[in-house]
């Protein structure tokens, strides 16, 4: 295997064993991004300078969990002196003068930052097709989409540009993207890992999570930056575990739930297939396999439509051309300055969650929409936690599809279907896993998605270790 | 549904400005998506309390202490435009 | 016929609480540094950034709450209030709407027409903005300049029930809102630093009925006086639309202080929708009994308790009961002083007196000057004890006041003890008697005044040491068989 195809873990047994120098590794992870970016489109920015520092701190920080490895970061975590734009034209030219939590994290860890990922703007969409720069391709096949929003981050974890990645993910976006791209994508349990630093888009939904090669590297990375946070409210103190612990290959006893009425959703067959086949060699490996009754995906779909966009229209009001990001040269007072501002900043999906969500919390409106919705919210929470107090995990498909066509899906409704699956998860804030699970007759891979109880990393880490190992599919490598 | 005036009030509390075109597009796409999420009436939620916050934590608080400021530069770094220290924006109303 | 219309007010005042760190960030919050220097990525709401909520501002709220006899909420919790204006960075106010930390209070206030209960809506927590100022004059601006250093300090915000009939009740119960607020140490509440707000809403209504008119909201009014004066105006204005037959609008007026008058702002501010939702970024408050209780332990005894109880208890007239109690430091100092002193009516001329005098001269607190309580009492013991005379005192107190000596030392290093030995006095008194012949006859031909301009020279003579009251008697005596 090319250096660049390596996952953390075994980079760190090469160096360890010293068969392989930092500096070696930084070398060939970059040389792949000079070789296949012009394909690919993963990154926004190629972070050069920051990558030397964390090699040149290698020495201090060998020890550390991270220690000369390669990570890529969405670009919408806040990175110090470092542009951070969300693929938007609102802060195309935005360098904050802090770090995030996560990202600090990663630097203490001793990771060697290569760059910062494209993705949908804001992280609205599905495809990142909409970002305001570029579209990132799928490596698996570059005329398919990557997935959204962390499409950029997924796309360089499976190209080889990098070791493993920091997505965010608020309906869907680490996991949906992880499947398309044959990789693994951890949404954690709300609150476990910090969102300071995070340019928010739905506060009580949003997560960062890592985007891998194999399960192994997701927990290893979950060891560097889950953990609570002072500086963020909603952090939650004293659950943080070592996820390495879990990296055993053993199902015998557990109970996993299938959930009849994800499964009857109209969905593509060669997916539903190889779900289903993942899930029978659980079961001869010693699960417990059983259909349970939940709440209809759609609902949950429905109550993300009305909850995401009105935080959304909040958080992005802060974009109004005064204090940072783009200033329309329309502005001869400041409402000018307002409206045309927001105009030529934001894109055609961004306006329209804005409007949605302004409209959801509107007077007359905030009952029937926005206080519904999060009523909705508690009945599926709550249908969440029944079924995990008889069962340990429950596995679903993590999309409808394998990775669509670029520029195939014009209307939104068809494009916010496409997290049907992922959706649910964030509304009950439970964390979960997409693994990849085969892959469909164009060679497309397929992802399967595992569900965990509130802080149930561990049990999902399990059993995604113990079905990659039965799956064996793990080393195989896009084709560039 | 929804109808044009309900996207021009929208667009007008969120600042955005919208040209005809895509006051029509809008209307059209927003009403389809809020014809869907009509879907959440089917559910009674007549007894249930919304969730405000999925983590049931409380009385996050931290000490009254004063921590360093960002220095002014960083803060003004962004400024589109700045005098004096401090952020210049058009005026407020024209005449 | 004529309706005769009542007044109906009602006052939303903002007070800054003088927490040191800001509401939601460690910034500071002392007024007067250069623009932009208190500020950080979460007070300038830098995208990404998170609030997490200052325990002294909710300490403070709960206090407020409790002096102002409110129920304090078991369950509560932060909103966002959506708008946009450039002193608001996250165009959001994170700010309390449906479950604030008090609600159902009232104040007892006193004016000249008696005593009244005001009801108090609700104490809530919210950040404040910051600061925007026009550049250039206000009707031919080139541009806004602003200043985020005010951006994220904590302000409660206490609205009134619309319980006040005039505006001499406005003007009181601010004014008794303003004491409770110093007393419980929580704000610096000076309406010139903008550390205490009042906006008003007035309307009137006919006598009798029971349906509120159209209010007004008036705002900009920034000090006691121009609330009053705001409030005054506004009435005859309305008043005077109603008697015409028309009909009130419902707007947000400016008071102008140079024009005396309220400006209607209609059309610059418009009714916002503000779209009020949970705060998700902060997590809900419970205040359980223990900590009400810790609270209620740091609230000292409030304006009007202690008023009641200088007049009940120690037997002080209405009028020195309120200047001693309309001052914290005033009322703390003077309860000092009595510590070591009995007759609390004698103090309170002192202080209401020279005290006072040379503290707004010198623009101090009781407390920063050099006369400490204890020292006061031990000088009103000279005088009582007849060591000094009352005259010979105010040399001693202002010496006090400037160099914070006891006054023993002072009387003893300027040599200014009263003569109160006759025989030293002997030789004076008849040499004064001896150099004013014509008062002399003055006084034995009954001219009872004349006594006193020899007491005078007498007094002049031993530089107002000498006894006032013995020279009297001895000069009678030597003069007047």
């Amino acid at each position: 295997m090319n250096i660049y195809d390596l996952t953390i873990h075994e980079l760190k047994d090469k160096i360890a064993a010293g068969e392989l120098t930092p500096a070696e590794i930084k070398k060939a992870y970059a040389a792949r991004i000079n070789d296949v970016e012009d394909r690919v489109k993963s990154y926004i920015t190629v972070t050069d300078e920051l990558a030397d520092q964390g090699l040149a701190e290698y020495e201090k920080k060998k020890d550390e969990l991270l220690a000369g490895i390669p990570i890529a970061v969405k670009d919408n975590m806040s990175t110090d002196g470092i542009k951070t734009s969300c693929a938007s034209k609102m802060l195309e030219n935005y360098k904050p003068p802090y770090d995030a939590t996560a990202v600090e994290k990663l630097s203490e860890a001793g990771a060697v930052i290569m760059g910062k990922t494209n993705m949908d703007e804001f992280a609205m969409g599905s495809s990142t097709e909409n970002s305001a720069f570029f579209n990132t391709h799928n490596p698996w096949n570059l005329n398919h989409a990557p997935g959204g929003s962390s499409g950029g981050s997924a796309a360089a974890v499976a190209a080889g540009e990098c070791a493993a990645a920091l997505g965010s993910d608020t309906g869907g976006s680490i996991r949906q993207p992880a499947a398309y791209c044959g990789v693994v994508g951890l949404k954690p349990t709300y609150g476990m890992v910090s969102r300071y630093g995070l340019v928010a888009f739905a506060s009580s939904l949003d997560q960062i999570g890592p985007i891998t090669k194999d399960v192994e590297d997701s927990a290893i990375m979950m060891n560097v930056i889950a953990g609570h946070d002072p500086k963020d409210s909603t952090s939650i103190e004293g659950k943080k575990e070592d996820y390495t612990e879990y990296l055993k290959e053993d199902v015998s006893g557990m109970k996993i739930g299938i959930p009849e009425e994800y499964f009857n959703l109209d969905f593509d067959k060669e997916v539903k297939d190889s779900v289903m086949s993942a899930v029978e060699k659980l079961k001869d490996a010693g699960a417990e396999v059983e259909t349970v009754h939940m709440t209809d995906a759609s609902y949950a779909l429905a109550a993300y439509y009305v909850i995401a966009p009105a935080e959304a229209s909040s958080n992005l009001a802060r974009y109004d051309g005064v204090r940072y990001g783009l200033r329309s040269e329309h502005a001869s007072d400041v409402s000018e300055m307002f409206t045309n501002t927001r105009h030529e900043g934001f894109g055609d999906e961004v306006k329209r969650r804005i409007m949605i969500g302004t409209y959801a919390l509107s007077s007359g409106y905030y009952d029937a929409y926005y206080l519904k919705a999060q009523k909705v919210r508690t009945l599926i929470k709550d249908d969440f936690d029944r079924i995990f107090n008889d069962f340990d995990l429950i596995i679903t498909p993590t999309a409808p599809t394998t990775a669509i066509e670029l520029g195939s899906k014009s209307d939104p409704l068809e494009m916010y279907y496409t997290d049907i699956f992922t959706v649910p998860i964030n509304i009950a804030g439970v964390p979960a896993m997409s693994v990849p699970c085969g892959f469909d007759s164009n060679q497309m891979p397929i992802g399967l998605q595992l569900i965990g109880p509130h802080f149930g990393e561990g049990k999902i880490i399990q059993a995604a270790y113990t079905l990659e190992k039965l799956l064996n599919i793990k080393d195989k490598r896009a084709e560039l | 549904m929804i109808d044009k005036k309900d996207v021009e009030y929208a667009a007008g509390l969120a600042q955005l400005k919208l040209d005809e075109e895509e006051k029509e597009k809008y209307t059209e796409q927003i009403g389809e998506i809020l014809d869907y999420v009509d879907k959440l009436s089917e559910l009674d939620t007549d007894d249930v309390v919304p969730t405000a916050y999925t983590v049931p934590m409380k009385n996050v608080l931290r000490k009254d202490e004063v921590q360093e400021s960002l220095p002014r530069e960083k803060s003004l770094a962004n400024a589109p435009d700045e005098k004096d220290g401090q952020f210049r924006a058009p005026k407020i109303m024209s005449d | 016929m004529s309706t005769k219309y009542e007044t109906v007010i009602g006052l939303e005042v903002h007070v800054q609480l003088n927490t040191d760190s800001k509401i939601f960030c460690g910034c500071s919050t002392e007024f007067g540094k250069e623009p932009n220097e208190n500020t950080c990525p979460v007070c300038l709401g830098l995208p990404g950034t998170l609030p997490v909520l200052n325990k002294k501002a909710v300490d403070y709220a709960i206090m407020a709450g409790l002096a102002l006899n409110c129920d304090i909420a078991e369950y509560s919790k932060f909103d966002r209030k959506n708008y946009f204006y450039p002193d608001l960075p996250k165009a959001y106010q994170i700010s309390q709407f449906d479950l604030p930390v008090a609600e159902a209070g009232k104040i007892e206030i006193e004016t000249d027409e008696g005593i009244f209960n005001i009801g108090v809506t609700r104490v809530h927590l919210e950040e404040d903005a910051g600061k925007l100022i026009h550049e250039g004059s206000i009707d031919k601006s080139k541009g806004s300049l602003v200043d985020y250093n005010r951006t994220g300090v904590p302000l409660i915000e206490i609205v009134s029930e619309p319980d006040m009939r005039t505006p001499a009740q406005a003007r009181a119960y601010l004014t008794e809102l303003k004491m409770i607020m110093e007393y419980l140490d929580i704000s610096d509440c000076n309406m010139e630093e903008g550390s205490l707000r009042c906006d008003a809403n007035v309307s009137l209504r006919p006598v009798g009925q029971e349906e509120f008119g159209t209010k007004a909201e008036l705002k900009n009014m920034n000090s006691f006086s121009a609330v009053e004066k705001g409030l005054e105006y506004e009435v005859k204005r309305q008043r005077e639309i109603l008697e015409e037959g028309g009909e009130v609008v419902q707007e947000t007026r400016t008071w102008d202080e140079s024009l005396n008058k309220t400006i209607s702002m209609r059309g610059k501010e418009e009714a916002h929708d503000y779209r009020y939702f949970p705060e998700p970024d902060l997590v809900p408050l419970e205040i359980d009994e223990a900590w009400k209780e810790e609270m209620r332990k740091e609230i000292p005894e409030l304006p009007r308790e202690k008023y009641k109880r200088f007049i009940a208890e120690l037997g002080l007239p209405e009028y020195d009961a309120g200047v001693l109690t309309g001052d914290k430091d005033m009322a703390v100092f003077f309860e000092e002083v009595l510590k070591d002193y009995d007759d609390p009516k004698n103090l309170s001329n002192w202080m209401m007196g020279e005290f006072l005098r040379l503290l707004n001269e010198n623009n101090h607190s009781p407390f920063d000057s050099g006369v400490t309580p204890l020292n006061l009492a031990r000088m009103l013991k000279l005088i009582d004890e007849d060591v000094i005379s009352g005259k010979i005192a105010k040399e001693v107190f202002e010496k006090m006041y400037n160099s914070g000596s006891n006054p023993e030392t002072i009387v003893e290093e300027e040599g200014l003890k009263q003569i109160s030995d006759e025989d030293e006095l002997e030789n004076i008194v008849d040499g004064i008697i001896e150099a004013n012949p014509d008062a002399v006859e003055d006084v034995q031909n009954g001219k009872d005044r004349a006594i006193g301009f020899l007491v005078g020279q007498v007094m002049k003579e031993t530089r107002g040491k000498a006894n006032p009251g013995l020279v009297n008697q001895m000069l009678r005596d030597k003069l007047m068989d």
